[in-house]
């Protein structure tokens, strides 16, 4: 995963509410282990059922076709837990998601990949949704993780918070397994517990099986 | 302090804090399936990391299966890869899996519990967002991506913030012909697509107790479409009948023990919740959606909604749902002319959903026209259900009978509609183009999705007469 500092792109305005993964990055009939997740992403409004391009979806807009930015409404990411919909972001090289809300799953898939979600409060939202429309992919955005700013045209900086920690592990790219590592002996400690208090918990053994070597 | 049962459970399974202020919690059981085990593995073996507790690790082999008899890899081509990955990558690491041929296979949300491999109390992850289905019997459980089953695979914890606590109670006695999978409708339509996000949600009330466990994991199934991660059900006597004695739960004095921890595992009285919502269910007919979310729903005897009747920041996707099923405002929902009806998948295809469906179809035939499948929701189902002869009733009314996985749930073995077609289906999302291209997806339960197919229209199962 690429650390996350500072972002300057083209902001995409798509502006519904409920997006879910479905649309994001369809499950395909034909497909196989190594996808390429550049042309999964929105491929069923980014393209017409005989395979054309939709001129009108708005990531096919040639102002548009190297968004980094994608500002959308609230709950974006609504439904699967499939992380392609995270990975297709990030292979057409978007690195920021604006929205008024993101749905649980899909808000971690993007911490854990290093796509910054970024939620702005109603009002900071429609504020910034105006501009981004008005500047019609004229002018970049950026925006700053350090700072935690949005900065461009059409208005002042955005503010956005941010958990520390979230912050912290997208600046420094950090590997989320190799944290929870450092807590093996704990992780290790819990095991003799629960297998003295529940003992039913720490086996999973099909009772129908001769026992193995006990 | 009075605490709520998720927060018994997972205090229980604290392991400890992250320096970035995220709980680690203990997953007892972690059940993968093929669309996404592969990643893990390799991931894995990249970093050099060996998985921590396969002993608690299981695999199902559900998304890519074909339903077709004599089905093997390559009946669904695009499958074969993931299937080999997982049969190769669980051996590799020792991992029990119940592969494509294996008599227990089935959809993981329906083998889990039904074999007893989850237990009330326990923590459970699936990289699948319909993993709280095990809700019903009293666990709490996690759908995951595939980086946080990567984490899971090689520490058995989670890295999470505690969510916010919510108790549903649904109260009332069902009518005839209603069941878990109207009350969940009109819930979620009540409280939205986004209802429950940032929610653990416990299911409470009089309603629920009367459900039998298959009705309560059709319940948490479809927490996550009101955007709960984790929804429940604490368990109970019925619970506990339910399990006893299926394979893999503790055996002899070991279950006696278990049953006394089992039996604490309830909200205490006065616990306290972030929100509290109630649904009175004595009302309720049969449930519908009408729309290309499961929040837009309406009784069997309503009409598509008028779009002035939303809230204005709802009207929008209200329209574009209209034009996407094909539908005018103020048209009744019954009477439809449909094309597919689908009986599957984790919210609806365990034995007693299969039951009532074949009481319905029992004697009548699918309408002309009408291509209508059962797929049960485990080789476990489907050889009992195969014992009571219900397959017979459905393949003499017309219907196709499939071998268990996901099917037409999202498709992804081949299973689906043609562009436009109209479909009543059983299972959870009404997304466009998530049962194939230009799909026109209905959810309902088994009785109306049966009833349907035999009317060739969106029908009434009340109207039918069936006792």
């Amino acid at each position: 995963m690429q650390p996350f500092t500072v972002h300057c792109g083209i902001a995409a305005p798509l502006l519904k509410d409920d997006i879910n993964t479905d649309q994001i990055a369809p499950v395909l009939h034909s497909r196989g282990l190594k996808e390429d997740y550049k042309p999964l992403l929105f491929l069923r409004a980014r393209q017409h059922a005989d395979g054309s391009e939709n001129p009108d979806f708005v990531l096919n807009k040639p102002q548009f076709r190297n968004a980094g930015i994608l500002v959308t409404g609230h709950n974006f990411g609504a439904g699967s837990s499939r992380e392609t919909a995270v990975w297709s972001m990030i292979a057409n090289g978007i690195r920021v998601i604006v929205a008024k809300s993101f749905a649980d799953i899909y808000r971690e898939n993007c911490l854990q990949n290093g796509l910054l979600p970024v939620v702005l409060e109603a009002d900071a939202a429609d504020a910034f949704v105006a501009r981004v429309v008005a500047v019609d992919g004229s002018a970049p955005f950026t925006v700053g993780l350090v700072t935690q700013l949005i900065s461009g045209p059409g208005g002042p900086d955005v503010a956005f918070e941010i958990a520390a920690a979230d912050r912290v592990r997208l600046l420094e790219a950090l590997d989320d397994i190799g944290l929870t590592l450092k807590h093996m002996n704990e992780i290790a400690s819990w095991e003799r517990h629960a297998a003295a208090a529940q003992p039913w918990m720490q086996t999973a053994r099909d009772s129908r099986r001769p026992k193995e070597d006990a | 302090m009075p605490r709520t049962l998720f927060d018994k459970i997972w205090d229980t399974h604290l392991v400890g804090q992250r320096a970035d202020g995220r709980d680690l919690l203990y997953i007892d059981r972690h059940v993968l399936h093929e669309l996404h085990a592969h990643h893990g593995f390799t991931q894995l073996e990249k970093q050099n990391r060996p998985i921590h507790r396969p002993d608690l690790t299981f695999a199902v082999q559900d998304h890519t299966v074909a339903t077709q008899a004599g089905r093997d890899d390559d009946t669904n081509p695009s499958g074969t890869a993931f299937l080999r990955a997982m049969r190769e990558g669980t051996r590799r690491n020792g991992i029990r899996l119940f592969d494509i041929d294996d008599p227990e296979q089935g959809i993981s949300h329906v083998v889990a519990p039904e074999l007893g491999i989850v237990l009330p109390g326990a923590t459970h992850a699936v990289p699948d967002s319909h993993a709280s289905t095990v809700g019903g019997v009293g666990a709490l459980a996690f759908g995951v991506g595939a980086s946080e089953m990567t984490h899971i695979l090689a520490t058995q914890v989670m890295a999470l913030k505690r969510p916010k606590r919510m108790r549903a109670r649904l109260d009332g006695r069902l009518g005839a012909h209603v069941s878990a999978k109207d009350v969940a409708l009109r819930l979620i339509a009540e409280l939205g697509v986004a209802g429950g996000r940032g929610y653990a949600v416990e299911y409470a009330g009089s309603a629920v107790r009367a459900m039998p466990i298959e009705q309560r994991m059709t319940l948490c199934n479809l927490n996550i479409e009101m955007g709960g991660r984790s929804g429940l059900v604490a368990p109970d006597d019925s619970t506990f009948n339910w399990l006893a004695r299926r394979p893999y739960v503790p055996q002899g004095a070991m279950w006696d023990r278990a049953l006394a921890h089992w039996r604490t595992l309830a909200s205490d009285d006065d616990a306290a919740f972030d929100r509290d919502v109630t649904l009175d269910c004595g009302p309720l007919e049969p449930q519908i959606t009408w729309g290309t979310d499961p929040s837009q729903v309406v009784g069997i005897s309503g009409r598509v909604p008028d779009p002035a009747a939303f809230d204005p920041s709802r009207r929008a996707a209200a329209e574009s749902a209209f034009a996407y099923m094909d539908l005018k405002p103020g048209t009744p929902l019954a009477g439809l002319p449909v094309n597919r009806v689908f009986i599957g998948s984790c919210t609806n295809a365990r034995l007693p959903d299969l039951e009532v469906a074949a009481a319905v179809v029992r004697g009548r035939r699918v309408a002309q026209g009408v291509i209508a499948l059962v797929v049960p929701g485990s080789s476990s189902v489907k050889r009992e259900a195969e014992a009571a002869g219900l397959d017979r009733v459905f393949r003499d009314a017309g219907f196709l009978w499939g071998e268990s996985g996901c099917s037409m749930c999202a498709g992804g073995n081949g299973d689906r509609g043609e562009p436009g077609e109209r479909c009543v289906s059983t299972t959870n999302r009404n997304f466009e183009n998530r049962q194939g291209p230009k799909v026109r997806t209905h959810l309902a339960s088994p009785v109306t999705a049966a009833a349907s197919a035999i009317a060739g229209r969106i029908a009434d199962v009340r109207q039918l007469g069936v006792a």
